[in-house]
């Protein structure tokens, strides 16, 4: 990992246009994703990681979607006001994206190889036969065998997890420097999703991309990521490596989240507690803190103002008024070291 | 595939023989006498009879039939006695298919151009205005546009002739007043698909590859929202060639749809059978052809194995 930094976001703010109102999606979220490293933005449906991460590459349709503020540079170049033909040059290129459901996310009626190469088609960078070849090559990188009838299939005729490493695939082919994952691993079932993480690990160690892991499985976080980014009502509460997440967490929405997985250290009789209530509706988002209306430790400021981020440490930092110096001490739940191998 | 290709005509032929068990009953079974006359006397109504086989009992009527119509011979007609119903077709069929023929390639491709149109332009004047032309399509009966157009193009503006068949400009307004409805229907199902096509997921994989907006439209969008189009098509093909019959006694084309009408009229029961089973094993073919055309478009549906 070095300290090159390849995406650099401050303030974005994303919405949609609806017949009910303007749905704000992304709430002025900041982040930075360094060469060679894997970032994991974690949180429950509907908190906007999907739409910050298409945002990278100007995939939410717009209109009905718009950019209300803040930037997003990639290689010190900014991304918002690129044109759709500016785009071009970033996708697939640049940044690969892999997405959440690989049994709708490939077109029917195309071949596997087609697919794969479609990147280069229009570009005019190879041959037909080095195009074959790099498809083939890429298939085999994602752990299909038996490139050669693949390449001449039909999505219909993959299972689950092949069409994932396809999706995988058709990221990878023209050697993106970023990959982003929506929940890569959401459909599919624990062996291969096992097996489809440990590709995403590979493209890090072995390769030296950057990968931008959204999820809502902290199980995937804590196998793959080095730093996190949990995310509530289009704001990210809480950030800091796995370990200062997991062990030190110092966010209520964090700790929730943690309690609520069901893990090998529960006892029997344990039962998992859930978060109550639901996220705050982003047609007319909270002005106070998000999820102070969830949330067991919120006190009257938490629903009148927004805490600022509070830094912990070096890379740590929380959006939570518990850090104010007036603000009662409160231990949050946390994983104890000792539960460590047990996720 | 070969084998269910055999399958399919296996099925086509019993199909066209249960078709044409049915009509041999409800021909006979309608009321009235092909030969009924006031000229007509009981002599010369016998020595009909025995010169169609009609005394003979029905049963022996029916394979009698069914043996002439493996050799392709459909009989003589019962109104114009010297007439083979075989000649009657080849010299009425191509009319009906030509003008059949131009007003299906003609709804098809503006039918799928007006549909892409629209839905590209979801919610712009564009878009409103093929809305507009597929409601007005799919809401007009076939002779209300036929006369329209005759009197606009023919009569009022003497572009176009008003009525027969002698050449290409005669061809233009019955296809159109034909082909519209189902130009119309065409253009709201593709709309219809293609807006439903757009929010598919892999229309943002093909996006995020970079590749250029016209490329998205034609290899993934469209490639896709045409499927459901195909499925129609066996019945638009029986609707457009069925259809012939009004727009055919409008422009005075001298199709099979007059022959049918009246054969229907004079208990003609030879030309009525023979009609019935040429539209009827014509139409089979049709919607096998549509069958074997899902395939090459949608492989999810491709016939496995040799």
């Amino acid at each position: 990992m070095s300290d090159k930094k390849l995406i650099e976001i401050d303030n974005l703010e994303f919405s949609f246009n609806t017949y009910g109102g303007e749905v704000q999606a992304v709430r002025g979220v900041s982040f930075e994703v360094k060469e060679g490293e894997i970032v994991g933005i974690v949180g429950e449906s509907g908190c906007g990681k999907s739409v910050t991460a298409q945002c990278l590459m100007k995939l939410n349709p717009e209109p009905p979607g718009f950019f209300k503020d803040g930037s997003i540079k990639y290689k010190g170049e900014e991304i918002i006001t690129k044109s759709e033909r500016q785009m071009r040059k970033i996708r697939g290129l640049e940044i690969g994206f892999v997405f959440q459901d690989p049994m709708t996310s490939l077109n029917p009626t195309m071949k596997i190889g087609k697919q794969i190469e479609e990147i280069f088609i229009e570009r005019k960078m190879y041959s037909r036969s080095q195009m074959k070849e790099k498809a083939m090559e890429i298939l085999k990188t994602v752990g299909i065998s038996d490139s050669e009838t693949r390449y001449n299939q039909y999505p219909h005729e993959l299972s689950g997890g092949m069409k994932q490493r396809v999706m995988i695939a058709i990221a990878l082919v023209a050697e993106p420097s970023v990959v982003i994952a929506d929940e890569p691993t959401t459909s599919l079932d624990v062996t291969i999703e096992a097996q489809i993480l440990d590709l995403l690990r590979k493209l890090k160690e072995d390769l030296g991309k950057s990968v931008i892991l959204i999820t809502h499985d902290l199980g995937v976080i804590a196998k793959l990521c080095d730093r996190v980014l949990v995310m509530y009502g289009g704001k990210i509460v809480e950030r800091g490596t796995v370990d200062e997440i997991f062990y030190e967490t110092r966010h209520p929405y964090t700790s929730g989240l943690l309690s609520s997985i069901a893990g090998l250290d529960k006892k029997r009789d344990d039962e998992l507690s859930p978060i109550l209530g639901t996220p705050p509706d982003l047609f007319s988002p909270p002005i106070g803190c998000p999820f102070a209306a969830r949330c067991e430790h919120a006190m009257e400021i938490c629903i009148e103002e927004l805490p600022k981020e509070y830094k912990i440490s070096e890379g740590h930092s929380t959006l939570c008024w518990l850090e104010h110096e007036q603000a009662p001490n409160v231990k949050l739940k946390a994983k104890s070291y000792e539960e460590s191998d047990l996720l | 595939m070969k084998k269910y290709i055999i399958k399919r005509v296996f099925i086509s032929l019993i199909t066209i023989l249960v078709l044409v068990s049915v009509v041999f009953a409800l021909v006979r079974l309608i009321p009235g006498d092909p030969f009924a006359s006031e000229k007509m006397t009981p002599e010369i109504k016998a020595n009909l009879e025995r010169y169609y086989g009609f005394d003979k009992p029905l049963i022996v009527q029916y394979f009698t039939y069914l043996k002439n119509l493996v050799t392709g011979n459909l009989g003589y007609s019962m109104f114009y006695p010297n007439l083979r119903v075989n000649d009657i077709i080849a010299s009425a069929f191509p009319y009906s298919f030509d003008l059949g023929m131009r007003a299906l390639s003609m709804a098809i491709s503006f039918g799928l151009i007006l549909g892409i149109v629209a839905a590209l332009n979801r919610g712009k004047v564009l878009d409103f205005t093929c809305v507009l032309i597929a409601i007005i399509g799919t809401s007009m009966p076939d002779f209300i546009i036929g006369a329209t157009l005759q009197y606009f193009f023919g009569i009022k503006w003497g572009l176009l002739p008003v009525a027969q068949y002698k050449g290409i400009s005669y061809t233009i307004l019955p296809s159109i007043a034909l082909g519209f409805y189902t130009l119309a229907l065409v253009s709201r199902v593709m709309r219809a698909n293609m807006i439903e096509t757009i929010q598919q997921d892999y229309i943002k994989t093909a996006k995020s590859k970079g590749i250029s907006k016209l490329r998205v439209i034609i290899k993934h969008q469209i490639r896709n929202a045409i499927m459901p189009v195909i499925t129609i098509l066996g019945p638009i093909v029986a609707a457009l060639l069925t259809g012939t019959f009004v727009i055919e006694s409008i422009f005075a084309i001298p199709g099979m749809g007059r022959h049918y009408v009246q054969s229907i009229q004079n208990l003609d029961y030879t030309i009525i059978l023979g009609m019935t089973v040429f539209y009827g094993s014509f139409l089979v073919v049709a919607n096998m052809i549509v069958d074997l055309l899902y395939g090459i478009v949608d492989p999810r549906i491709r016939v496995s194995g040799e």
